[in-house]
This record gives C-alpha cells, sequence and structure tokens, in this order.
C-alpha cells in the first residue's frame, strides 16, 4: 500500500524518505553448538535415517532425537531409527516468501507440514515440507514418504530431506 | 526481608573457552540435574522458574522459549530476566516473598562461543544516535573510564595488574576456571594495548559455562536442607545511563545497590562485616573501582590494598577467591551466577583449598557490561 492511499494527512513516500533518521546494519553470526542429541540426529539424517530417542519412564520415542527426556527429567535411554514415512498433522499453504514478499502467480507454494513419523510416539511429529503435491490436494491425515537429498549432497541438516511426498 | 530467602542446591557446569560437546540445552541440563538433585526436588516440585538471559547472546528472539526442556519446565511459569542472574536472583527472592511461591530456579549460562560476532553484539548495546557512529570497539568505553578513574583517584595501572595476577592465580585453585594463569606484573603491563590506558589483559575473556540455583522459603529451606545459605540482602540499580555524563571515578549503581544490600543484611562495617566478596572484575580496574564504590575500600585505596594482600586468599578481606571473571571468564549473564556459586561454596565450607576459614558472611556483586551502568548485590550468609 503506498503511503498516499491511508486516508489520513500525512508525507509522501518521497517526503518520508528525505526525513532524517539513523540506521544500522547489525552483522549478527551465530555458530551453535549442537551437542550430543542434535548431534546424532543430524548426522543420522546425512546417513538417510530419521532417528529418536526412547525414555524408558514415559514409553515415549521421541522425536528429534534427544539427550534427555524433557518430561522425566531423566536421559533417555536409547537411540533408534524410525521410519522415513509419516502422517500430516496438519499444514499451511503459503503465498508469501521467508521475507513475506509476494509469490508470483506461477510460483509453486510453499506447503510447511507437521508430519507425525511412523514408528515415533503419538504426537511426535517433524516440522517440515510437502512436495510432489497439488496444494488444493493436500489434506490432513494424509500418508507421506521423505525424499532424500542424493547421499553425496546430504550435510547434517534438516534438508538432507528434500520434502515429503504422498506416497 | 520479609520472610528469609535461602538457597538450597546449586549446579555449575564448569567453564571453558568453548564447548562444542555439549548444546546450550544440555549444558543447561547438567547444571539443572545438580542443583535438583542438592535441593532434593524434582523438578515438578519447583513452583516458578527464571532464566538470566539476553537474545542477543543466544541469537534467538524470545528466548525465554528456549529454556523449558533443560530445565525441567514443560507446562511450568517460566519467564526471562534480560539482566545478570543477581537481578534474576532478587526477582526469585521478591516472588518467594510474596508467598505464593516456596521454591524458585533460577538459571542462567553462557554460550559466548558460539556467538561469531561477539564485538557487533557488544557494539549493537552503545547508543545508535550518540556513539555507534564514532565506530569504535565497545571496549573503548572501559578504557575511557579506567583512565578517568585512575586520574581522579590515584590508583595506578600497576595496582590493577595486581589484581589480574592476584585473581587468575586463585583461578588456578578453582577447578571449574577457564581462564587461569600464573603471570608477573610486567606480563599485564606489557600485554598488546587494546584502549590505552586499557591492555588486552585487564579485559576477562570469555567463556561457556551454566549455572542452576535453587531457591527457598524459609520454611521450605529448613526442611530440605541441612545448609541453607541465607540471602541476607539483595538490591540492583541503574546509574546514570549516558556514559557522556558519568561520573567515572565511581560506580554510582554499585553504591546505590550496596546501600540498600547492606541496610538490609545489617552490614555497618563492611571490612569487618564481611569474610569475602565476591566482586565484578570484567576489567582489571573495574574490582578497584567497585571496591571504593561499595565502601569497602576508601576512595584512592582499593589498589592499596590489594598490592599490601588485604584482598588475596588469606588477606583481611579477601576478593574474588573464585578467579573473578578474569579468571574463570566472562560469562555475561550468568556472571553473578559464577560469583554466588562460589559464595555459596566457601559459605558451606566446601571450597576446599581455597576455602576462607570460618566464612560467614560474603558479598558478591555484578555488572552488567558497557556500556551499562547496571549491577546488583546480594550478602549472603550461613547464618
Ligand atoms: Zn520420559
Amino acid at each position: 500500500m503506498k503511503i498516499e492511499n491511508v486516508p489520513v494527512k500525512g508525507l509522501s513516500s518521497d517526503e518520508y524518505e528525505k526525513t532524517l533518521k539513523i540506521s544500522w546494519k547489525p552483522t549478527l553470526q551465530y555458530a551453535w553448538d549442537n551437542g550430543i542429541g542434535i548431534g546424532k540426529y543430524l548426522q543420522s539424517l546425512k546417513e538417510g535415517k530419521i532417528l529418536a530417542a526412547y525414555c524408558e519412564k514415559c514409553g515415549r520415542i521421541m522425536l528429534p532425537a534427544r539427550a534427555f527426556c524433557e518430561m522425566c527429567f531423566r536421559p533417555t535411554d536409547k537411540y533408534l531409527p524410525v521410519k522415513d514415512t509419516g502422517t500430516v498433522n496438519t499444514f499451511a499453504i503459503c503465498h508469501v516468501n521467508w521475507d513475506a514478499s509476494r509469490l508470483k502467480p506461477d510460483e509453486p507454494r510453499y506447503i510447511p507440514a507437521v508430519i507425525e513419523i511412523d514408528g515415533a510416539s503419538p504426537g511426535q511429529g517433524i516440522m517440515h515440507l510437502l512436495g510432489n503435491v497439488e496444494p488444493a490436494k493436500v489434506r490432513i491425515g494424509m500418508k507421506v514418504k521423505a525424499v532424500w537429498k542424493p547421499a553425496d549432497k546430504r550435510e547434517g541438516s534438516i534438508t538432507d530431506i528434500l520434502f515429503f511426498e504422498p506416497y | 526481608m520479609k520472610e528469609r530467602v535461602a538457597i538450597v542446591g546449586i549446579g555449575v557446569t564448569g567453564f571453558s573457552s568453548v564447548s562444542p560437546s555439549i548444546s546450550f540445552k544440555e549444558l543447561t541440563y547438567t547444571a539443572a540435574v545438580k542443583a535438583y538433585h542438592e535441593a532434593g526436588l524434582h523438578p515438578k516440585e519447583i513452583d516458578s522458574f527464571i532464566t538470566a538471559s539476553e537474545d542477543f547472546m543466544e541469537g534467538y528472539s524470545i528466548f525465554d522459549e528456549y529454556v523449558p526442556d533443560q530445565m525441567g519446565a514443560v507446562m511450568r511459569p517460566v519467564q526471562t530476566v534480560t539482566a545478570d542472574f543477581i537481578q534474576a536472583l532478587g526477582i526469585g527472592c521478591m516472588m518467594i516473598n510474596t508467598g505464593r511461591f516456596r521454591t524458585i530456579a533460577v538459571e542462567a549460562h553462557s554460550k559466548a562461543s558460539n556467538v561469531k560476532t561477539l564485538n557487533e553484539v557488544k557494539a549493537f548495546a552503545l547508543d545508535p544516535v550518540y556513539i555507534r557512529p564514532l565506530k569504535e570497539n565497545a571496549d573503548f568505553l572501559a578504557g575511557l573510564e579506567m583512565k578517568r578513574f585512575l586520574e581522579e583517584t590515584g590508583n595506578t595501572e600497576e595496582q590493577c595488574a595486581e589484581v589480574i595476577v592476584k585473581n587468575k592465580a586463585n583461578a588456578l585453585n578453582n577447578p571449574y576456571a577457564a581462564h587461569a594463569a600464573s603471570l608477573t606484573i610486567d606480563d599485564v603491563l606489557s600485554s598488546p594495548p587494546i584502549s590505552l590506558p586499557l591492555k588486552e589483559l585487564d579485559a576477562a575473556k570469555p567463556a561457556d559455562g551454566a549455572i542452576m540455583i535453587v531457591l527457598a522459603s524459609e520454611k521450605e529451606a529448613k526442611a530440605l536442607c541441612k545448609k541453607p545459605i541465607w540471602i541476607r540482602g539483595i538490591s540492583w540499580f541503574s546509574g546514570q545511563g549516558n556514559p557522556w555524563c558519568r561520573d567515572f571515578a565511581y560506580a554510582d549503581y554499585a553504591q546505590l545497590a550496596a546501600q540498600k544490600a547492606f541496610a538490609m543484611a545489617g552490614i555497618a562495617n563492611p571490612l569487618k562485616d564481611l569474610d569475602f566478596a565476591e566482586i565484578c572484575d570484567e576489567y582489571s580496574y573495574k574490582e578497584l573501582q567497585h571496591l571504593e564504590s561499595i565502601g569497602i575500600a576508601r576512595k584512592g585505596e582499593a589498589g592499596f590494598l590489594t598490592q599490601t594482600g588485604v584482598t588475596k586468599l588469606g588477606g583481611l578481606l579477601p576478593v574474588n577467591v573464585s578467579g573473578g571473571s578474569l579468571g574463570v571468564g566472562h560469562t555475561y549473564e550468568a556472571s553473578g551466577g559464577m560469583k554466588v556459586v562460589e559464595a555459596v561454596m566457601q559459605l558451606r565450607h566446601e571450597a576446599g583449598i581455597r576455602q576462607i576459614p570460618n566464612a560467614k558472611t560474603g558479598l558478591v556483586q555484578s555488572w552488567r557490561g558497557v556500556p551499562t551502568a547496571t549491577g546488583a548485590i546480594a550478602i549472603l550468609s550461613n547464618e
């Protein structure tokens, strides 16, 4: 929306740009240590597997893998791979980019989703994208499967899975 | 204080320059497990949780959303106190004083090694209109404060060097310390200049580590704990925020916080009534400036007290037997926490080879670093 369209008396866009302001562009860079839990999870993705952690006390098979059970407040007892298939718990159809700029009409829509992974406890989902599917066809409860990057391109990141597609 | 509040559990990971084998969540978890074990409580029995943290240091906005897992605080009340650990401890005391909370867990940690642009984060704290456009490293503020402090009080660069030699040597006795060293005055004086008179060794080096403390009401503390450590006074102040109109010769925030905390704790003569002090020494001269502002030393005499051994282990009032931030490491919002942990160990008589005999009452102090004029003080006691 242009400022001229706002129904109050104000500065024009040009006038506004000419007002004196102080600006600063921060350079903020971080490199977070993965540590044990995240480290094992990401290493596993690099090997083409989704890794969960098991807590003997509450019996949950938790995703992503973690070093301690946050509910029982004790170390997890073992790490185990689960399937790379699952069920869509919820999703959204995004018409804007990361920076809120609009996608062009012919650009594919992003479909972020929570996917409950087969083999993990109920409610243990991961966040990812859906692909190879018409946005209008996506349904809660839809069965999906991971589409992996080629092994030599994986780098230990959640993007080692490209997206999940219906199967 | 209305009802007495005690520390009934401490957990600390130890400090190091880097900590690549452990995530920040696992780091805090490690400290939390120890603290809850000491307190004899499961986190489900803790009434409320506080994290002392600063989003820019974490690299997360709304950072308190990322702490419940490792504090055992999922589906429990959690809040951030965006300030030093001792200020968060003060908030915890006030919550207990309301009568609605029996126990509070307070956490702080540093993963300073994960902030790749630490100097940018420090610069981001400078006033964007009146200071940042000068494009000077934030340490210059310490340099000009040190200059004015030394000039006005008559303390010397050599006496500042004594602080570094003392604290880094004290840290040799502290297995938690990251930056212990055996140095000479000449080593310090010949270290590379930063913003003269500030030299490289005058500034504490960053460290990673986590601290968790469990607070309890008097009734709860006596039931839980054989050696509760009482918080007899606690206070924090912000002084003159604009660095261009500060009295650099003394720290107004420390003086104001000390007056209040001493009044709460009934401290009339700090040099006599205190058995030790853990003082903010993020820069060497700050230990001297803080000692004078708090009233432990008279104006212009903190350097002399240091030089004559009054503040060393075995002296009349040992200062920073832990090694301080210079020796243990600068842990940002966790700095005051490291000092509280040291005080608790001293007051429980569990400080090993650095134990101060018969320690009964100690002072811990923090400052939020450049460019701030904000700091906190707590008086802790085993009686
Ligand atoms: Zn569990």
